[in-house]
C-alpha cells in the first residue's frame, strides 16, 4: 500500500520581518501505487516544502498526508508521525552520506538503526550495494569517491531497507550533465526491478519530462497542472506551464477590426481568430513550431535582426512591429541580418496578459 | 626560476623585476622582525637555562625541574587545565547543541550572553568570585555563616576547585563558539537523511550529529586546554593566598622574590622550558586529534536545520539555562561593579553605604592608576597599529609573495599564538635588558615589544583571511593598466583589506587593553598598565578601588566591543 494521499496541505512559513509567506496552498494530490511522479517549478514554488511535509521534516499548517491507509500528518487531530517511522527511502541533493562512516557503515545504517541481526545485514547491504553497482567498495570512504558514486551510496542507503515509497530531492542537480543522462536511467531500472513509488521534486523540465509518469508543476505555492508530461507539453492550461515547459515566445497581440495584429505591426497575423478572443491577450508559440521563409508564402511580414547558429538548428530573431520572436529553422535557411522574411505559426495558443504581480510575488518568495 | 618566479601572473620584464625587488625587501625585513621579536626570546631561555659561563650546564635545570615546589606546581597546572577542559568542552557542547539544534527561545539574547566572557579578563571573574566567596569574608559564605552560625564556609573559592570553576565559565566558549558555528555550516541533510532511514533524535545525535562536529569539539577544547595551561591571572589571585601555585604563577612568583637578581631569572627561564614542553605536548595531541577526522560538512543549499522540540522540557531547561548564564556572566560583573562603589569592602550593600570616593580616588587623585590608564591606551593603540601593519606585511608575503622560505615565516608568526605570556615576557626580559648592547627594562617600550610578539599571530591570521579574499587576477588588472607593483598594491590591494584592517586592530587592542600575563612581570615603578593596576590594587587589598578601575575598565572594554561590532557591520554593508 503506497498511495499517497495530500488533502488541502497547506505550508506558511514566517518571515524575519515578522509576516508569513504561504509556501504551499490547499494542495489536493493523489500519487497512484508505482507510480514515478515529480514535482516541477521555479525555486520558491513551494515543490521542496511539500516533499518535505511527505517526508515528515516539516509539519503541516492545515491539511493531511496519507501513506497507503496510515495517516501521517493530520493537522486538525495534531498527529505528527516522525520522519523516522514514516518508513520511507530518500536522496538529497547534496547526497547526504555520511563522511565519517565508509560505504558499507553508511548502507548498513538504516538496518543497524533497526537492530537487525547481523548477518541479515551484510546481506541487504550487499545486496543494495549490487543493485547500484557499489560491490567492492564497502571499505571507502565517501571523500575518496568521486560524485556519482556517492550519489550511488545515497541511492543504495535509500533501498537498502525496500521501501515502498522513494523521496528524490533534486537528486541529480549535482551531478555533471552526462552522468545525469545515466542515473536516470539507472534509476528507472532500479524502480522496475524494486517496484517502488518514486516522488521526486526537480527544476530541471527535461529530467522531469524523461522520468515522470506524471507531473505537477507547481508555483507560487499553488498547483498549476498535474498530467502526463505529453499532455503538459501539448496542452498546457496555463501560459505559466506553457513557459516553463520548452522554449517559447509570448507575442502581445491585439484584436483590430476582426484580425488579429502585432502592437506597432500593420499586417494582420495569418491566422484564424481563436474562439472567445479578448481585445487584447498574448500569443504563446514554440521557436520549433514557426516556419520562417524569404519568399512571401502567405506568412506574416518580419525583419531578421539577429541570427544565431545553435547545434542542431539556426536561430533566427525576426522582429513584427514592436515584438521579437526566437524562430528555430534547419540550416539550410540562410538568411542575412536585416533581410525582410515572413512567419507562419503552427498551435499558437492564447492566453490573457499577465499582470506584473505574479513576477513580484515570485522575487519576494525567493527571499525567504 | 628564483624564489620569488613562483607568484603566477608575475610580469616579464621590467615591472616584473622591480616587484620583485619590492617583495623581496618585505620578504626579507618581516623575517628579521619576526626573528628579533618572536625566535630570539625563546632561543634566550634556552640559552640561559642550559648554558652558564658558556659552558653547557644541566645541573640548574635538572634541579629546578626535580624541586617538589616546582613539580607540586606542574601537577596543579595539569589538573587544573584537564578539569577546566573537559568541563568546558561539556558545557560548551550543551549550549551550543541548544542554540544550534532545539527549539529553545531567547537564542539572540543567549548567544550575545556567551560572548561575554569572551571580552573581560579572567582574573576580572577571580576577583568578583573572590569578593563572594572567600573563606572568611566572601559575602555568601558570611551570609552562609549567619544562616547556619557554624564556622564553615559554604565553598571556597580559594581552592583548586574554585580555580577550575572561574576558568571553566571564561573559557567554555572557546567550545561553544567552535561548535555553534560547526553546527550552522553543517549540511542539515545530513541529519535529515538519518531521520528518514529510521533514527531517532537521540540516536541522530550519538552517531551522526556528534562524530561529525568532534574536528570543533577537538579544536574548541584544545583551545581551552592551551590557555589554562598557560593562564596566569585566576590562579594568582585564588590561589596565592593558600598556597597553591600553578607554573606561569611559579614563574612569576621566582621573578618577583629574586628582586631582579639575574639567578631568580636564569630558574624562571627553566620553569618557562618546562611550560613550553607541557605546552607543546599538548599541542602535538591537538595535531594527532585534527588529522584524525577533518570532513567536508558545509552545506551547500541554505537550509534551515530541523529543530528538534523540546517540548514540556522546554522552560525548565531555559530557565536552567538563563540561571546560568546569570551565575556565569552576569554575576561577576555586577559584584565588581556594586562593589566598585561601596565605602569599605565588606559592609552590606544598602543605599547608604554607596559613594562615589572610589572613582573620585581612581581617576583623579592616585597618580599610579591614571598613569596606568594612559599606558594601556598607548600600548594597546601603538601595538595595535604596529602589529597590523607588520601582520599585513607577514600574510602578504606567505599568502602572495609565497617565497621559498615561507614556511619559516608562518611558524614564527603563528608560535606566538601558542607561547605562554609569561614565558615571552622572561624572553623579552632576557633580550631587552642588556644582552645585546639595549636595555629597556623598567621602560614602556620592553612592554610594547612584548606586546608585538605577543599579538603578531592574530595580526596575521586576520590580514591573511582578508588577502586570500583577494584574487591575483585584481592585482594583475591593475599591473595591465599600467600600475607599478608598489601601486597596484597601495591603490588595490590595501583599499580592499582595509575593513580586514580595522578589524583586526580591534582585535589586538581589545586583548591588549585588559593585559596582565605579560605586563605584570615587566611593568615598571612608571609602566603600570590597566591590568597591573587592578591585581595590584586587589592583591594589596584595596579592594574597592581596584574594582571601581575595574568598572572602568569594564567601560572601556565595552566600548571598543561595540566600536568593533559597529566596524565589522559596516564592512558587511560594502
Amino acid at each position: 500500500m503506497s498511495r499517497i494521499q495530500l488533502k488541502g496541505v497547506s505550508k506558511v512559513f514566517p518571515t524575519r520581518s515578522g509576516a508569513s509567506v504561504a509556501a504551499v496552498k490547499d494542495l489536493d494530490l493523489v500519487i497512484e501505487e508505482g507510480e514515478c511522479f515529480s514535482f516541477l517549478g521555479p525555486s520558491g514554488c513551494g515543490k521542496t516544502t511539500t516533499l518535505r511535509m511527505i517526508a515528515g521534516f516539516e509539519d503541516l499548517s492545515a491539511g493531511e498526508i496519507w501513506l497507503g491507509d496510515r495517516a501521517v500528518s493530520i493537522k486538525e487531530r495534531n498527529l505528527y508521525i516522525p520522519p523516522e517511522q514514516r518508513g520511507l527511502g530518500m536522496v538529497f541533493q547534496s547526497f547526504a552520506v555520511w563522511p565519517h562512516l565508509n560505504v558499507f557503515e553508511n548502507v548498513a545504517f538504516p538496518l543497524r538503526v533497526r537492530d537487525l541481526p547481523r548477518t541479515d545485514i551484510a546481506e541487504a547491504v550487499a545486496q543494495a550495494l549490487r543493485h547500484t553497482d557499489l560491490a567492492g567498495l564497502e571499505g571507502t570512504f565517501p571523500a575518496d569517491l568521486s560524485g556519482g558514486q556517492q550519489q550511488r551510496i545515497a541511492l543504495a542507503r535509500a533501498i537498502v531497507t525496500k521501501p515502498r515509497v522513494m523521496l528524490l530531492d533534486e537528486p541529480l542537480s549535482n551531478l555533471d550533465p552526462k552522468l545525469r543522462e545515466s542515473m536516470r536511467f539507472e534509476i528507472k531500472e532500479l524502480q522496475r526491478k524494486l517496484n517502488f513509488t518514486i516522488v521526486f521534486v526537480t527544476h530541471d523540465q527535461a529530467e522531469a519530462m524523461a522520468l515522470s509518469d506524471r507531473m505537477l508543476v507547481m508555483d507560487l505555492g499553488k498547483v498549476q497542472q498535474a498530467d502526463t508530461p505529453e499532455a503538459l507539453y501539448n496542452r498546457p492550461a496555463s501560459r505559466f506551464v506553457y513557459g516553463f515547459l520548452g522554449l517559447s515566445n509570448f507575442t502581445d497581440v491585439e484584436l483590430r477590426g476582426g484580425d488579429l495584429y502585432v502592437p506597432g505591426s500593420k499586417y494582420p497575423l495569418p491566422m484564424e481568430l481563436p474562439a472567445g478572443a479578448a481585445r487584447e491577450g498574448v500569443m504563446a508559440t514554440r521557436p520549433n513550431e514557426i516556419t520562417l521563409s524569404p519568399k512571401d508564402e502567405g506568412g506574416c511580414p518580419a525583419v531578421v535582426v539577429k541570427r544565431l547558429y545553435l547545434t542542431y538548428c539556426i536561430e533566427y530573431q525576426a522582429r513584427v512591429g514592436d515584438q521579437t520572436l526566437r524562430v528555430h529553422c534547419p540550416h539550410s535557411i540562410v538568411l542575412e541580418e536585416g533581410r525582410p522574411c515572413f512567419l507562419r505559426f503552427k498551435n499558437p495558443r492564447w492566453y490573457p496578459r499577465e499582470s506584473g504581480r505574479a513576477e513580484i510575488e515570485r522575487n519576494e518568495r525567493q527571499v525567504i | 626560476m628564483n624564489a620569488f618566479g613562483t607568484k603566477p601572473g608575475a610580469l616579464p620584464g621590467t615591472a616584473g623585476r622591480r616587484g620583485l625587488g619590492l617583495d623581496f625587501g618585505l620578504y626579507i625585513l618581516s623575517t628579521a622582525i619576526l626573528v628579533i621579536t618572536v625566535l630570539l626570546p625563546v632561543l634566550m631561555i634556552a640559552y640561559n637555562t642550559f648554558i652558564d659561563g658558556g659552558r653547557l650546564d644541566w645541573r640548574m635545570f635538572v634541579r629546578v625541574v626535580g624541586d617538589p615546589g616546582n613539580l607540586k606546581s606542574v601537577w596543579n597546572t595539569v589538573v587544573i587545565a584537564l578539569w577546566v577542559t573537559v568541563l568546558g568542552t561539556v558545557l560548551g557542547i550543551f549550549y551550543a547543541w541548544l542554540i544550534g539544534r532545539s527549539d529553545i527561545p531567547l537564542k539572540g539574547l543567549m548567544k550575545s550572553l556567551f560572548t561575554i566572557p569572551y571580552m573581560f579578563p579572567p582574573f576580572f571573574g577571580a576577583m568578583a568570585w573572590s569578593l563572594l566567596l572567600a573563606p572568611r569574608s566572601g559575602y555568601i559564605n558570611r551570609l552562609f555563616m549567619d544562616l547556619t552560625g557554624g564556622t564553615t564556609p559554604l565553598f571556597n573559592m580559594h581552592s583548586i576547585a574554585g580555580i577550575v570553576f572561574v576558568e571553566t565559565c571564561y573559557y567554555f566558549p572557546f567550545v561553544f563558539l567552535q561548535v555553534v558555528s560547526a553546527l550552522e555550516r553543517m549540511d542539515p541533510t545530513l541529519e535529515e537523511s538519518a531521520r528518514i532511514a529510521g533514527a531517532g533524535q537521540w540516536y541522530v545525535i550519538r552517531r551522526i550529529t556528534l562524530p561529525l562536529v568532534l574536528p570543533a569539539i577537538a579544536a574548541g577544547a584544545m583551545l581551552i586546554l592551551i590557555s589554562s595551561l598557560s593562564h596566569f591571572g585566576v590562579p594568582a589571585i585564588l590561589g596565592f593566598s593558600q598556597n597553591i601555585f600553578t607554573l606561569p604563577t611559579k614563574i612569576y612568583q621566582l621573578i618577583r622574590r629574586s628582586a631582579g637578581s639575574f639567578q631568580g631569572i636564569r630558574e624562571a627561564a627553566a620553569l618557562s622550558i618546562l611550560l613550553i614542553v607541557v605546552v607543546v605536548a599538548a599541542l602535538y595531541v591537538q595535531k594527532r586529534v585534527l588529522k584524525t577526522g577533518r570532513y567536508d560538512i558545509i552545506k551547500g543549499k541554505s537550509m534551515r536545520p530541523m529543530l528538534i522540540k523540546l517540548r514540556g522540557a522546554r522552560l525548565p531547561i531555559l530557565a536552567v539555562c538563563l540561571a546560568s548564564l546569570g551565575v556565569i556572566v552576569v554575576l561577576p560583573l555586577a559584584v565588581v561593579i556594586l562593589v566598585g562603589f561601596l565605602k569599605a569592602y565588606g559592609l552590606p550593600f544598602r543605599f547608604e553605604n554607596f559613594t562615589i570616593r572610589n572613582y573620585q580616588y581612581v581617576l583623579f587623585r592616585s597618580r599610579m592608576v591614571i598613569d596606568s590608564i594612559r599606558n594601556s591606551l598607548f600600548l594597546s593603540v601603538a601595538s595595535g597599529v604596529i602589529t597590523m601593519f607588520l601582520g599585513v606585511m607577514v600574510a602578504y608575503v606567505v599568502v602572495k609573495v609565497k617565497p621559498r622560505g615561507k614556511g619559516l615565516l608562518e611558524i614564527l608568526s603563528l608560535l606566538p599564538y601558542s607561547m605562554p605570556g609569561i614565558v615571552l615576557a622572561i624572553g623579552v626580559i632576557l633580550v631587552w635588558s642588556g644582552a645585546f648592547y639595549l636595555n629597556l627594562y623598567n621602560t614602556i617600550w620592553i612592554i610594547l615589544i612584548a606586546y608585538i610578539a605577543r599579538y603578531v599571530s592574530f595580526a596575521m591570521k586576520s590580514a591573511s583571511a582578508s588577502l586570500e579574499q583577494v584574487h591575483y587576477s585584481l592585482e594583475e588588472a591593475a599591473r595591465s593598466c599600467g600600475a607599478t607593483h608598489l601601486e597596484s598594491l597601495r591603490d588595490v590591494t590595501l583599499p580592499l583589506i582595509r575593513p580586514g584592517m580595522v578589524a583586526g586592530f580591534f582585535l589586538i587592542f581589545l586583548p591588549g587593553m585588559r593585559e596582565l600575563t605579560t605586563s605584570v612581570l615587566l611593568y615598571g615603578p612608571f609602566t603600570r598598565t590597566l591590568g597591573v593596576a587592578i591585581y595590584s590594587m586587589n592583591a594589596e587589598g584595596n579592594t574597592v578601588q581596584s574594582s571601581a578601575l575595574a568598572t572602568i575598565a569594564i567601560g572601556i572594554i565595552l566600548a571598543g566591543n561595540l566600536a568593533l561590532r559597529w566596524v565589522t557591520k559596516d564592512r558587511k554593508g560594502a
